[in-house]
């Protein structure tokens, strides 16, 4: 169909949902009813269809499959989509997360349901045209256009300090953003396209790598978010929506780590060598210095908002660590932070819609009347505290070992980190599950419903699943980790060599 | 006796301006025959001449160059790209009009003749091939644009802001006017290939001094700063669909003049003006983004925003490339799409007779006017020069180009500058979207809709379809090295 593949339908279902539901028209109830199952639909059909694609993709290759090109913008920008080993997973891990996301706005949202669902599709689109674009302009493209409607969905559904939220949540991701705009123009120049394939190949000068390096870092260090630059999120998350917060952490935070394995990584390997040390450091601090933070905070949401932080210090350190079982167990945590996080901000909002407060102190002694939401809520909080058998634990695992193996100094500090997640999930779960029951509003709330159940279900399974058999999801990074390591290696080889082979000035 | 054909010049490449100056002639005898009544009919009279010149421009040779009037002329594909922007943004200032005049009950002939003047004066500015040529054509656009500016004469505003832009306008008009006595005075041609004969690679001081000056005089048609002080009190003073006019067609035609001297004149000497665009671009940007943040009126924010675009478009001159001028054509086409559609949602901002202007005015309009809200965020963010919208392709050019030619400060001050601009955008947006509504305004009168809705086609959909707009881009570009 006009020379479109199976990739290019991932992007185009969610905006033929987006604008079926734009002409919807009629009374208020019945364009809100239809809105949301139609939205339910279209998440589940994108789903389906990237089900599909999973299913043609073969997962011992390397290289990039599904590939697809159309003419674009010149001879060396074109519109070019494919997956590999790094960006199917988190295709997958998008469409997967999307359908909850509208099951979650079922009913708490309940003003301008139509525009809230067209803004979700169009957000669906960005977040799976980022993973699969196989061009740094379209990359950049889907990688900003994202922030259009989640800036919308922070401002108009979010709560009291939405816009302020909303403000410096876009105003801070563009800033950092733009100036890998102007690397991706000097790679162009330099190579002559902005074929992601073809720059893997291409080998940068590394003077210029540095600076490469450091314009993407700007850019992947916000989206990440890594401490100092990460203030934004929490005021981002709190203000927002539970189903934004859902797609925040489960998936808007995996473009930054996406993008340091796709192109700071391989593209520029000299570079990256040379500021391991920055990021080991960064990484570290991001570890305790929010976790102890988190510690602190009295709203649910901000709590698990430093947590994720502290989590993307994890994945950071995994993948500059440089060495295999780093950089599988940062990919690995990716996937499962988005699920286990994806999770918790669907608990809060479970009992926002009925409490409507986040406040911590709010609440006490849910386990008496809600006994199915403790129990779902004690796997995601052991999963985030990183507990053997769930699958935080593999993912903070395999990154520890690889940091250990790079530098034990770096290891010995970011266990401080586990530690620390330890005390504040559990005192966390400790304050709002257990105690006494006697906050008298609390009195008459009620265990999950139908639909939260089928929400919070399947991710409780996953957990637990990708926790004691997490072979499918390493077995599909690890030829493209490979892949990647063996380039890396030859390149920084390379430029031993040369640097061995000037003369010595006498 | 020399035969006949040798006497008089070619006539050919001249045919749009031709058509025009005729047309407008029969329509002043006709307005002044049939008096007040005529506004109407010299209106549509107006629009379809325009629209006839347009075709006409767009059926001329895509490729080649050819001059007449003994080479004062030229007519390629740069003028062939630019001269359809001017005529569109002419056109679209007279549809964007007719409601509005009627309605203010001062629909005089006199304002469509005058747009059509200026229009004129505009394409010989496009097409100028020496300095005396380019200075015809910047004066007739200029006297045509004073007046108009006042046109809304019984209005204190109105008449402040064009005696405001008629004595500055002199004032530079007299600058550049120095400038190219001082460039005649030392190469001793007034003709762009002459002056790069005669230049030789070398400038020496007076060439420099009269570079600068010229360089002062397109700095203020462009109002690109330290220029700029007339921009914002015009725009704010002249009646709304004037200040639609000024935004579009004049800056368009501006902005050409500038590269045909500068790129058609002084390709050789590029060092010089280098840095004089390179300065300008950069205060052009930071004052525009920075003083838009504190403006309460949509006329003074497009004002400064209009200051900001130019200092972007200028990045693709100061490059002084091929690519930069294929950048900062696109540019400018992308611009006006996104000026005219801002200026047609202003102008439907009316409520029983009453025009509103103001930022607060557009508080929830996404609830009140969903389409029209939808319209003006996409117009916002494309100023914001936020993908997939053409007004982040827009920029994405020239500071392609930017950086090629190395000049990598301008290209950082360019995009951190940019964000600083995003806010302001982004409060509009904040407004429409997230603000409690006001009272319903009148529907969109039909003139209005299809102006919003073909600049909002470009806007949102250059992303699916860049190519003929690029390719035009760079078929201009080309044709000027």
């Amino acid at each position: 169909m006009l020379g479109l593949g199976i990739l290019s339908g991932l992007l185009i279902v969610p905006l033929c949902g987006a604008a079926f539901i734009l002409t919807l028209n009629g009374d208020e109830a019945a364009v809100a009813r239809n809105s949301r199952w139609a939205a339910l639909a279209t998440t589940i059909v994108t789903f389906a269809l990237s089900l599909v694609a999973w299913s043609r993709y073969d997962a011992t290759s390397a290289s990039f499959q599904l590939v697809e090109s159309h003419a674009w913008l010149a001879q060396g920008i074109r519109f070019k989509l494919g997956v590999d080993g790094f960006s199917m997973p988190l295709v997958l891990l998008t469409t997967f997360l999307m359908p909850f996301c509208v099951g979650a706005s079922w009913n708490s949202i309940s003003t301008r349901v139509k525009e809230y669902y067209v803004a979700f599709l169009v957000l669906e689109t960005t977040m799976i045209g980022v993973f699969q674009a196989l061009d740094l302009v379209l990359f950049y493209l889907f990688f900003e256009a994202g922030l259009i409607p989640m800036f919308l969905i922070i401002g108009i559904w979010g709560g009291k300090r939405r816009i302020y939220a909303s403000f410096k949540f876009f105003l801070y991701t563009l800033l950092g953003s733009v100036l890998m705009l102007l690397a991706v123009m000097a790679m162009y120049w330099e190579a002559g396209t902005t074929d992601i394939p073809t720059l893997l190949q291409h080998r940068f000068p590394a003077e210029m790598q540095w600076w490469l390096w450091l314009a993407f870092f700007a850019s992947f260090a916000v989206k990440m978010p890594m401490w100092p630059v990460h203030t934004w999120l929490p005021d981002a998350h709190v203000e927002a929506p539970t189903a934004g917060s859902v797609i925040l952490a489960g998936i808007l935070l995996k473009m930054g780590g996406y993008g340091f394995i796709r192109i700071s990584l391989p593209m520029l390997p000299v570079a990256s060598q040379d500021f391991a040390p920055l990021v080991f450091a960064l990484s570290v601090i991001a570890i305790i210095f929010t976790s102890l933070t988190a510690m602190m905070q009295t709203d649910i949401k901000k709590l698990i908002a430093y947590s994720s932080v502290a989590h993307m210090g994890f994945v950071t350190l995994g993948l500059f660590t440089l060495n295999e079982q780093g950089i599988q167990g940062a990919l690995f945590l990716m996937i499962s932070h988005g699920i286990v996080s994806g999770a918790l901000f669907l608990c809060v909002g479970v009992v926002y819609d009925r409490m409507h407060t986040r406040e911590i102190a709010a609440y006490g002694g849910l386990v008496k009347r809600m006994p199915l939401y403790a129990a779902a809520m004690m796997v995601f909080t052991m999963a985030n505290v990183g507990l053997p058998g769930t699958s935080g634990f593999v993912g903070e695992f395999l990154s520890m070992m690889g940091a250990f193996k790079a530098n034990p100094m770096v290891a010995f500090f970011s266990t401080f980190g586990i530690i620390l997640s330890a005390g504040y999930a559990l005192w966390l779960y400790a304050r709002v599950i257990y105690g006494k029951l006697e906050k008298p509003n609390l009195q008459g709330i009620l265990d999950l419903d139908l639909r939260e159940k089928l929400i919070i279900a399947p991710l409780v399974v996953l957990t637990i699943y990708y926790g004691v058999h997490p072979a499918p999801v390493l077995d599909v990074f690890a030829p493209s980790t490979e892949a990647l390591m063996t380039g890396m290696k030859a390149a920084l080889a390379n430029t031993q060599t040369a640097a061995a082979a000037l003369p010595v000035p006498r | 006796m020399p035969p006949v054909h040798a006497a008089l010049p070619s006539l050919a490449p001249l045919l749009p301006e031709l058509i025009l100056g005729i047309g407008v002639l029969v329509l002043i005898l006709y307005g002044a025959w049939r008096g007040e009544r005529s506004a109407e009919t010299v209106s549509v009279g107006a629009l379809v001449l325009l629209l006839f010149a347009l075709f006409v421009v767009i059926s001329q040779p895509a490729h080649g160059r050819v001059t007449t009037l003994s080479g004062a002329f030229v007519s390629d594909a740069f003028s062939k790209v630019m001269k359809s922007l001017v005529l569109l943004g002419s056109a679209a200032a007279i549809v964007l009009s007719h409601d509005f005049f009627k309605r203010e009950k001062i629909d005089r002939f006199e304002f469509p003749v005058l747009i059509v003047l200026c229009t004129i004066g505009m394409m010989v500015m496009v097409s100028a091939n020496d300095l005396i040529a380019l200075y015809l054509g910047l004066e007739l656009q200029s006297l045509a644009a004073y007046v108009i500016a006042a046109f809304h004469r019984d209005d204190v505003r109105s008449t402040e802001a064009g005696l405001k832009y008629f004595v500055l306008g002199a004032l530079s008009s007299g600058m550049l006017l120095y400038g190219a006595s001082l460039i005649y005075g030392f190469t001793g041609t007034v003709s762009f290939p002459g002056i790069v004969s005669a230049l030789n690679d070398q400038a020496g001081a007076g060439i420099v001094l009269g570079i600068v000056f010229v360089a002062a005089g397109v700095c203020f048609k462009m109002s690109a700063v330290p220029f700029h002080m007339w921009t914002p009190d015009v725009y704010e003073g002249s009646p709304t669909p004037v200040t639609a006019f000024f935004a579009a067609a004049p800056k368009m035609a501006a902005v050409s003049m500038t590269v045909r001297v500068f790129i058609g004149a002084l390709p050789d000497v590029t060092a010089v003006w280098q840095q004089i665009f390179v300065f300008v671009s950069i205060v052009s940007m930071a004052l525009g983004s920075f003083a838009a943040i504190g403006q309460r009126s949509i006329k003074r924010l497009m004002a400064y925003s209009s200051i900001a675009n130019i200092g972007y478009a200028l990045i693709g001159l100061a490059s002084g490339s091929q690519e930069g001028i294929e950048g900062l054509v696109l540019y400018m086409i992308i611009y006006l799409a996104m000026t005219l559609g801002t200026f047609a949602i202003v102008l439907s901002l009316r409520r029983r007779d009453v025009m509103f202007e103001s930022i607060e005015d557009l508080s929830g309009l996404s609830r009140t006017h969903p389409w029209i809200a939808f319209c003006l965020a996409a117009m916002m963010f494309s100023l914001a020069g936020i993908p997939p919208l053409a007004g982040f392709f827009a920029k994405f050019y020239v500071f392609a180009a930017a950086i090629k030619a190395g000049l990598v400060t301008l290209a950082v001050i360019g995009v951190v500058t940019s964000v600083v601009g995003a806010y302001y955008y982004l409060r509009i947006v904040k407004i429409m979207y997230f603000d409690e509504p006001k009272e319903r305004y009148e529907p969109m009168a039909p003139g209005l809709r299809v102006v919003l809705a073909l600049s909002s086609v470009v806007v949102i959909l250059f992303v699916v379809m860049p190519d003929p707009l690029r390719a035009a881009a760079a078929n201009a570009a080309k044709s000027l090295f």
